[in-house]
């Protein structure tokens, strides 16, 4: 208990640094966004009751102040373009990214498990060596080359899959897989190096020589202790999953928070911007969190400081 | 030393990295055309004997574009993947040698950093410095320096305490000499492991943003922004996108087999 109020108060900082970071970088973009919403002919006494509305006319010191009390206040603004509500447009958009990566990281588990499983199993062979190609090749290959591809044979050739947009489960397939791929490449590494030291342990040498059959050996005995660091890894990546799916997002016309925040940038909508980094930076310090927490609950012998 | 040499990956890794680094070098000598060659004419056409790849929707040459590309690609990734090991070293020796308030706050910046999916912050500060190639050098390495430095802190501390720094210490050493001469050699090679990692996932990183349209600007060639506008066109004219996707895998494979070979011959635990 007194190390998850510790890791709360850890977590201040970070957010603050975070949302600090974000503020200051839009700020610093050239690039009006005024001249964006109405345009670089626009008259000047509009133009500055514009400004002033959105407070673009105060010192920078005042709207980073402005900026974090609407933040704690749960309010994140408005879009400059769209002028909805920031927190709506995430509502919209937080379920395509979540459940993309949720999925993503289902393929990655389908991939790697049964893949890591058999290259420690048969180790040194070329069962082994094969495994490590295609892990090596699923960290190799770009997803903007793999997402295409996967297009123009399974939607365009085959016809079996739609070729973009979030429409439906069958849309899923494709994305999540390309997003998947890089996950599923270090999942399917840290099987096997986990699975082959544990392998190695007293017990499992106890449960051989008792005769359990090899399927009892490996799936019962070995791999369940192989997950705890998988899954802490898991946690660990979910922010390289989430900086995977802006180029997926963009690929496959995703209607994510990654796309959400390459369009904000582009556009300079600074609140949507804010909004949506934000919310990004949480997750992922969230998930972090947890993976740390999982870890020492797992496994009592590592008590973090 | 000998070990290395005998392992696969990293022959293989380390023939095609010198193959890449020859290519980028003499690319001037060896590249059939003027990569920035506009010939409308002969807009996306087949690979043939007078252009071995074809040509992208400009007509100009692809394997010129690729030729010239890869010196972008190790350019951008050695001067970044340089820095940042560099920075990383001296940081992260200092927090893990100094303690306290130096490594607290160290710490924290690179938590924030780490708080950040890596692009996204790219992204930002791409479009905040707009497209050229010192500015893509400066937006990697700011993403990039604290994997480093955090690697480095945990080793320092792992060596700190031992006796033969003690040992150190008591003859009356200096705090620099000791870190440059008892401790940096210890840290040298998960340093050097990483660093070849790191100019992989380097390298796609540059390619992902020229990709996004934000990374190197136009003019120069390069396999990410070649890919994005063969990807428009991918229906048609399929060749415009494979061949710098192939380059852009190839120079990741080499270096992943480069950075496997070297992690099995420093740390032969991995090697089971």
């Amino acid at each position: 208990m007194k190390f998850l109020i510790k890791r709360f108060f850890e977590l201040i900082p970070v957010i603050w640094g975070v949302g600090t970071i974000v503020f200051l970088l839009l700020h610093l973009i050239p690039g009006d966004p005024v001249d964006i919403m109405l345009g670089e002919n626009a008259l000047p006494a509009k133009r500055d009751s514009l400004r002033a509305s959105l407070n673009l006319d105060k010192p920078l010191i005042t709207q980073y102040g402005i900026f974090w009390k609407s933040v704690l206040s749960g309010n994140l603004g408005e879009s400059y373009i769209s002028r909805k509500p920031v927190a709506d447009l995430l509502k919209e958009r937080v379920f395509a990214t979540f459940s993309l990566a949720f999925f993503s990281i289902i393929w990655a588990l389908v991939i790697s498990i049964p893949l890591g499983v058999l290259a420690a199993v048969f180790r040194r062979t070329l069962i082994d060596q094969a495994v490590l190609l295609i892990s090596v090749f699923g960290v190799a290959m770009p997803n903007f080359w793999f997402g295409p591809l996967l297009v123009l044979f399974f939607s365009i050739q085959l016809g079996w899959l739609p070729v973009s947009e979030m429409n439906g489960f069958s849309s899923y397939i494709l994305p999540s897989f390309t997003l998947g791929l890089g996950l599923s490449a270090i999942l399917m590494r840290m099987t096997r190096a986990t699975l082959v030291e544990v392998l190695t342990q007293d017990y499992i040498v106890t449960a051989k020589s008792k005769g359990i059959s090899w399927w009892a050996l490996y799936f019962k005995h070995a791999l369940r202790n192989a997950l705890i660091p998988l899954i802490t890894l898991i946690g660990m990546q979910i922010g390289g999953l989430l900086a995977g799916a802006v180029i997926t997002e963009t690929i496959f016309d995703w209607p994510g928070i990654g796309e959400l925040i390459y369009r904000g940038i582009q556009s300079r909508d600074f609140p949507v911007v804010q909004g949506a980094v934000l919310v990004i930076a949480f997750t992922y310090v969230a998930a972090n969190t947890l993976a740390d927490l999982s870890y020492s609950f797992a496994n009592p012998r590592i008590r973090i400081e | 030393m000998k070990k290395l040499w005998k392992s696969k990956n990293f022959q293989l890794g380390f023939c095609l990295i010198i193959f890449l680094t020859l290519i980028g070098i003499f690319a001037p000598l060896i590249s059939p055309e003027d990569p920035n060659h506009i010939a409308i004419e002969r807009e996306l056409c087949k690979p043939s004997l007078t252009n071995l790849l074809g040509c992208d929707s400009n007509g100009s040459d692809i394997l010129s574009i690729i030729i010239f590309g890869t010196r972008v690609s190790l350019e951008i990734g050695v001067t970044v993947t340089f820095i940042c090991a560099i920075t990383g070293l001296l940081l992260g020796s200092l927090a893990g040698w100094l303690g306290g308030w130096v490594d607290t706050t160290l710490m924290r910046i690179i938590d924030i950093i780490f708080a950040f999916p890596g692009i996204i912050l790219a992204i930002a500060i791409a479009s905040a410095l707009g497209p050229s190639k010192t500015n893509l050098i400066i937006c990697l390495t700011l993403t990039g320096w604290a994997g480093y430095a955090r690697l480095i802190r945990g080793e320092v501390l792992a060596v700190k305490n031992l006796e033969y720094i003690e040992a150190a210490r008591s003859l009356g050493f200096g705090q620099w000499r000791i870190l440059m001469f008892h401790i940096w050699p210890n840290i040298f090679s998960p340093l050097l492991v990483t660093a070849t990692f790191g100019l992989a996932g380097t390298i796609l990183a540059e390619a992902s943003l020229s990709f996004l349209g934000i990374g190197v600007p136009p003019e120069i060639p390069s396999w990410g922004s070649l890919l994005s506008f063969g990807k428009d066109v991918i229906l048609e004219a399929p060749h415009v996108s494979t061949f710098p996707g192939l380059a852009i895998m190839f120079s990741v494979l080499s270096f992943h087999l480069l950075g496997e070979g070297l992690r099995r011959a420093v740390d032969p635990k991995s090697d089971r």
